[in-house]
């Protein structure tokens, strides 16, 4: 076996207060091999950025190593002087950050930036050198037309190209180690894909090796070759990715493996990891995980559990794994019942034939674009360019798209809260479009909405309960204080919380908690209609499993209609009966989910499918890369708005947008090369499903 | 009845100031998300020292508000109690020896000569040039050069012990407040104290007014004798100048953003949150007012008054009354040439808060616009009103200096460090150089000035939601 490229022993990072320090790091062991890609998995608060930052000495003025060593091919890291500390920074090992956005400096062109890396990296000071190079590196990470972007600024790029030239920065040294924290959680499924693509191919040219830093199972299933769990602060089981996923041995990891949605898990409920992240300024008794861990022992809370290797590669930090080696008893918190039977489709034609609660028609919001010193209208942003879909109760259909498709402000444009240009929303017949403030007033009460960010959500500055009550006392349903109080005290606990928290503000709950009292507040005024706009997606995967149960059981228990805006499609398959796909402000496809998933016909849904990281090898499909970023809805192409980046567009797709063909009863497609005839082939592929 | 009280129009406005205030300390005291912050800037040590010397501004301050007019000893024939033409503050009654004791000119501080050369008849009837004795600074001294440090020292010992021994009631006072609010023995309460470890730092707040009460008290000791800063051109005392010149600085900094808060609070929360026209509206209207030099505007509207006061002088039962009016203008037209830069940061962040999820919730539920905007807005914009607040009340009590050095201020017969600056511009010119009134309206002003700063630091750091816990 070759010796590691990277050692790290026991290394230990403590961040704030000396006196109580949060042990963010704590013993953390590993190596890397070169030529491998190592992923460090974990939910946020488990310390994987700060390993990251510890390796690179980058960490915040607070925190510091207390313990370990770092060795980069039999280098002391920890001892080497900042000076030549800023020479492995970059030249050995690079980092590439979350936010393409702002690690790009956005008064400097691209070029300038990367040839400032190549510059500080080959101590060649020679302009055109730099030029040269930087623009060899933009040709080496694949984007388009390299010349001219070499000039451009960064905010002329989308947000791929970013994650690109922030690739190239980091290849401009030629490092051994790249660390990459999160490099895709900030773009889209199939940008993810490409960028992935592209760290597997300059991985595989420069015999890198890769740490890393993601809590996206899907993404270390595809990338990865081995893998550490962390938890707390600590790892808590490392194997090859392969073997992890066949038999994850810690109960942390079964759980989050557990708690990702999927189409099999449909009619039961995601399993749950109860309780948070322990904070890490405390002495650990027994095990970190312990009070959230279903299968705890006595022993767990007594005795800090060891570190043990097992089988080659193989290694955990259990009680249970001790005592009952590599089998660990299988109990799981709250058994996930797959139940056979129930899958019976309660659900199809009988409920689609019933009144729609709400239809939308053909709903434009153009967003007028001013220029000049008059401020002349010049144009139109087309957020959303004519979609009409039906929103029945107890059913939820899922609005799936990458971001800048239009889904958020089709929500907004149905709840009237961004003034609609066009079309038609009908709730229960009456038109809500074009009604005033204050005529609108009686139709709120039915349509509610929950945000993607449970921070942003909540005034600070209000009391939980005023919060949740607010709609109370707004529409006169609860006018009295006490009245009010009592109503808010029944929705938290619906939902699944404390009613005392009615007396705490937004900032003591946590994320989760967050999202249920958004719920709790679009649930007090007893709507008919919750429309969620990524609701989960700014949360942890065990945390998103709880909301995701909680939003299904409100929905069989009080008959909710959900329009799920999401561009997670796991979570559409788990939780959508119907699934509406969107394209620069378009609806492409639409139709029940189960037909849409396993047999899409729109060439976008498919490469949309195609790019979703999957855990399971044998379900992966083979990717189709779409080329190049979702044009600006300002300038949409001529013809189909997906012509340019579709694999398989005909000459009549670039001169005339397709029309609706409808596939089955329940089935629409906008293709060109979708015909009548293959709704047969559909309902074929169906049966077989 | 000896007195009759007098308002002035500007000590209608503290009234109306300080009732406010108070409104508004009952309405927070009953809302914890109000309170919170504010036991933050309490519980600050460089909030609860700024707070004292704060306070002891104030507190002249208000003295210096409470106006009347004495009645006259003698009556005239129809048996009428006539009252004093002159108006006077509780101030000046608590200072009427500094007040009285005029000298003829300049004298420098702790001075027992007179700063310029006077022709003195000697007993042996011969005339000298020399530096005649003050007639009273150091006129109880037999030999002032031998005997004035001693004096000075011990007076100033005096002056310390007395400081101390106030300072001592008073600080047994609030122990046995605490000790009886706590339920605890008075001993406890102390030793908690002098370790510092209660919750509010009491041990700073209590050494910040030793040193305040010392100060007063060495300097009050000194001022019976001496005058401690000189005297300016006409001989009256600097110090009493200067401490006459804090109500002015205070009610500038003050009044001025009493007036401009309402328009910019409104205007801007409403230009960013409707948009459309009224955002369109307002925005000329502040650009437009922004781009006409504020000096320019100030200027205008004194020399108006100006002719005004001067057309119509039998309006004004006083000189005090003329100046006060002077005052109240000058803070009316501040005012209006400073709500711009408010009103423009509350527009960008009510522009950003209309997008904010929570309020686009509210208007999900329903909840009408002015709702919206008491509940969610305002209460959300309030740290930048008060930052602002806080952080401008020093800056315009520089502008009034500014404003009085360039003779648009207050009116010249006002007691202002402007008009102290304004003079010195002369002063400074002279041989010996005269330092002293310069001197003193830097002190009185860099004090003010930078207790006022660093509270403001104090309370946005407590009131910025992004800085909790840290």
């Amino acid at each position: 076996m070759t010796k590691p490229l990277l050692q790290i022993t026991g290394l230990t990072t403590e961040l704030g207060d000396p006196a109580q320090p949060a042990r963010v790091v704590d013993g953390l062991t590993l190596d890397i091999r070169s030529g491998e890609t190592f992923a460090l998995l974990g939910e946020s608060g488990c310390g994987k950025s700060m390993t990251a930052l510890s390796l690179m000495r980058l960490l915040p003025p607070s925190g510091r190593i207390t313990a370990g060593s770092v060795q980069l091919g039999g280098t002391e890291l920890l001892s080497l002087t900042e000076a030549e500390m800023r020479q492995v920074r970059g030249g050995q090992m690079a980092m590439i950050f979350q936010e393409p956005q702002t690690s790009l400096n956005p008064v400097l062109t691209v070029g300038t930036q990367i040839g400032e890396a190549v510059r500080l990296h080959q101590g060649d000071a020679r302009q055109r050198l730099g030029a040269e190079r930087a623009l060899e590196l933009l040709r080496a990470v694949g984007i388009p037309d390299p010349e001219q972007r070499l000039n451009e600024y960064p905010h002329q790029l989308s947000g791929g190209m970013k994650q690109r030239v922030m690739i190239a920065m980091a290849l401009a040294g030629n490092p051994r180690l790249l660390i990459a924290d999160e490099p895709t959680t900030a773009l889209d499924v199939t940008i993810q894909a490409q960028v992935l693509r592209l760290l597997k191919a300059v991985q595989s040219e420069n015999g890198l090796a890769v740490l890393l830093i993601t809590h996206d199972l899907g993404v270390v299933a595809e990338t990865a070759e081995r893998l550490a769990v962390m938890y707390a602060g600590q790892i808590v089981e490392t194997a090859p990715v392969a073997e992890f996923f066949v038999q994850p041995l810690h109960p942390y990891s079964r759980h989050l493996l557990e708690s990702l949605p999927e189409a099999s898990k449909r009619h039961g409920r995601l399993a749950v990891i109860a309780g948070r992240v322990p904070s890490l300024d405390q002495v650990f008794q027994g095990c970190r995980f312990v009070d959230r861990c279903p299968a705890a022992i006595a022993r767990c809370r007594l005795e800090v559990p060891e570190w043990r290797m097992l089988d080659e590669g193989r290694g955990v930090r259990c009680h249970l794994a001790e005592s009952v080696g590599v089998e660990v008893p299988d109990r799981p918190a709250v058994p996930v019942v797959i139940a056979a039977a129930h899958v019976a489709s309660d659900e199809s034609a009988s409920e689609t034939a019933q009144v729609p609660l709400l239809t939308m028609r053909g709903l434009q919001v153009h967003f007028p674009i001013h220029q000049g010193v008059l401020r002349r209208v010049v144009g139109y942003v087309r957020a959303v360019d004519g979609i009409s879909l039906d929103l029945y109760a107890g059913r939820t259909l899922a609005l799936v798209g990458e971001s800048g498709c239009g889904k958020t402000t089709a929500g907004k444009g149905l709840l009237q809260l961004v003034p609609p240009t066009g079309g038609s929303v009908r709730y229960r017949g009456q038109e809500l479009i074009g009604l005033s403030h204050r005529r609108l007033r009686p139709f709120r009460k039915d349509l509610q909405i929950v945000f993607q960010d449970p921070f942003a959500s909540m005034n600070p500055r209000m009391l939980v309960g005023d919060i949740i009550g607010e709609g109370l006392q707004a529409l006169k349903i609860a006018p009295k204080r006490a009245e009010r109080m009592r109503r808010v005290a029944e929705l938290l606990e619906l939902v699944g919380l404390d009613p005392e928290s009615a007396s705490r503000y937004p900032h003591e709950f946590s994320g989760g908690q967050r999202q249920r009292l958004c719920i709790a507040r679009a649930l007090a005024v007893e709507p008919r209609i919750i429309i969620c706009d990524e609701p989960t997606s700014a949360l942890d995967v065990s945390v998103q499993a709880q909301i995701l149960n909680l939003l299904k059981d409100l929905q069989e228990r009080l008959g909710l209609a959900y329009l799920f805006i999401t561009h997670d499609l796991s979570v559409v398959s788990y939780l959508a009966h119907e699934v509406a796909v969107m394209y620069l402000g378009r609806v492409v496809e639409h139709g029940q989910v189960d037909e849409i998933l396993d047999d899409p016909r729109h060439p976008y849904t498919r490469a949309l499918l195609s790019a979703v990281p999957v855990v399971d090898p044998e379900r992966r499909r083979r990717i189709i890369q779409l080329e190049g970023d979702m044009p600006s809805p300002r300038h949409p192409p001529s013809g189909c708005h997906f012509h340019p980046r579709c694999p398989e567009a005909i000459e009549v797709c670039r001169h005339h947008y397709p029309v609706e063909t409808r596939l089955g009863s329940t089935r629409r497609v906008c293709c060109h090369c979708v015909d009548v005839g293959a709704s047969a082939r559909t309902a074929d592929s169906k049966d077989r499903a | 009845m000896p007195l009759i009280p007098v308002v002035l129009w500007t000590d209608a406005l503290v009234f109306l100031l300080l009732a406010v205030t108070a409104l508004f300390a009952v309405w927070a005291a009953r809302h914890e998300h109000l309170r919170a912050p504010w036991r933050r800037v309490v519980r600050s040590r460089i909030g609860v020292a700024t707070l004292v010397v704060l306070s002891a501004y104030a507190v002249v301050g208000l003295l210096d508000t409470l106006h009347f007019k004495l009645k006259l000893d003698q009556t005239d024939e129809s048996g009428e109690v006539r009252y004093a033409p002159e108006v006077l503050s509780l101030l000046d009654l608590a200072l009427s020896g500094l007040r009285e004791r005029q000298e003829k000119t300049y004298s420098a501080p702790f001075a027992t000569h007179l700063q310029a050369k006077e022709a003195l008849d000697q007993p042996d009837g011969t005339v000298i040039r020399d530096y005649p004795r003050l007639q009273h600074g150091g006129a109880h001294l037999a030999d002032p050069e031998h005997d004035r440090a001693w004096d000075i020292a011990w007076r100033s010992l005096i002056g310390l012990i007395e400081g101390l021994i106030l300072w001592a009631l008073f600080t047994a006072g609030l122990i046995g407040w605490l000790a009886r609010r706590h339920k605890q023995p008075f001993s406890a309460v102390r030793d908690r104290i002098l370790r510092g470890q209660t919750q509010i730092p009491w041990r700073t707040a209590l050494g910040t007014l030793a040193l305040v009460l010392i100060l007063t008290c060495v300097v009050g000791t000194l001022a019976l004798k001496y005058h401690v800063l000189g005297t300016d051109k006409v001989g009256e005392d600097v110090l009493y100048q200067a401490l006459k010149s804090i109500r002015t600085g205070l009610l500038i900094g003050t009044l001025t953003t009493l007036i401009m808060l309402p328009a910019a609070i409104l205007l801007g929360i409403m230009a960013g949150y409707f948009r459309g026209w009224v955002d369109d509206v307002i925005q000329y209207l502040y650009t437009t007012l922004n781009s006409i030099p504020g000096v320019l505007l100030i200027a205008a509207t004194i020399l108006m008054l100006q002719v005004y006061m001067s057309n119509h002088a039998d309006e004004f039962a006083s000189l005090v009354e003329r100046a006060d009016l002077r005052l109240l203008f000058l803070c009316l037209i501040l005012g209006v040439t400073s709500w711009t830069g408010l009103c423009r940061l509350l527009r960008g962040e009510a522009l950003k808060l209309r997008e904010i999820d929570y309020v686009q919730a509210a208007q999900a539920l329903g909840v009408g616009h002015f709702t919206v905007i008491a509940r969610h807005i305002l209460p959300n914009v309030m740290h930048i009103v008060l930052i602002t607040l806080v952080l401008d009340f020093s800056g315009l009590v520089l502008a009034e200096a500014v404003l009085s050095y360039v003779n648009i201020g207050v009116d010249p017969t006002m007691n202002s460090w402007g008009n102290m600056i304004n003079s010195a511009r002369l002063e400074l010119a002279r041989d010996p150089i005269v330092w002293w009134s310069l001197a003193a309206a830097f002190l009185f002003m860099f004090t003010l000035v930078l207790a006022a700063n660093l509270f403001a630091d104090v309370v946005r750091d407590a009131f910025d939601p992004r800085l909790r816990g840290v």
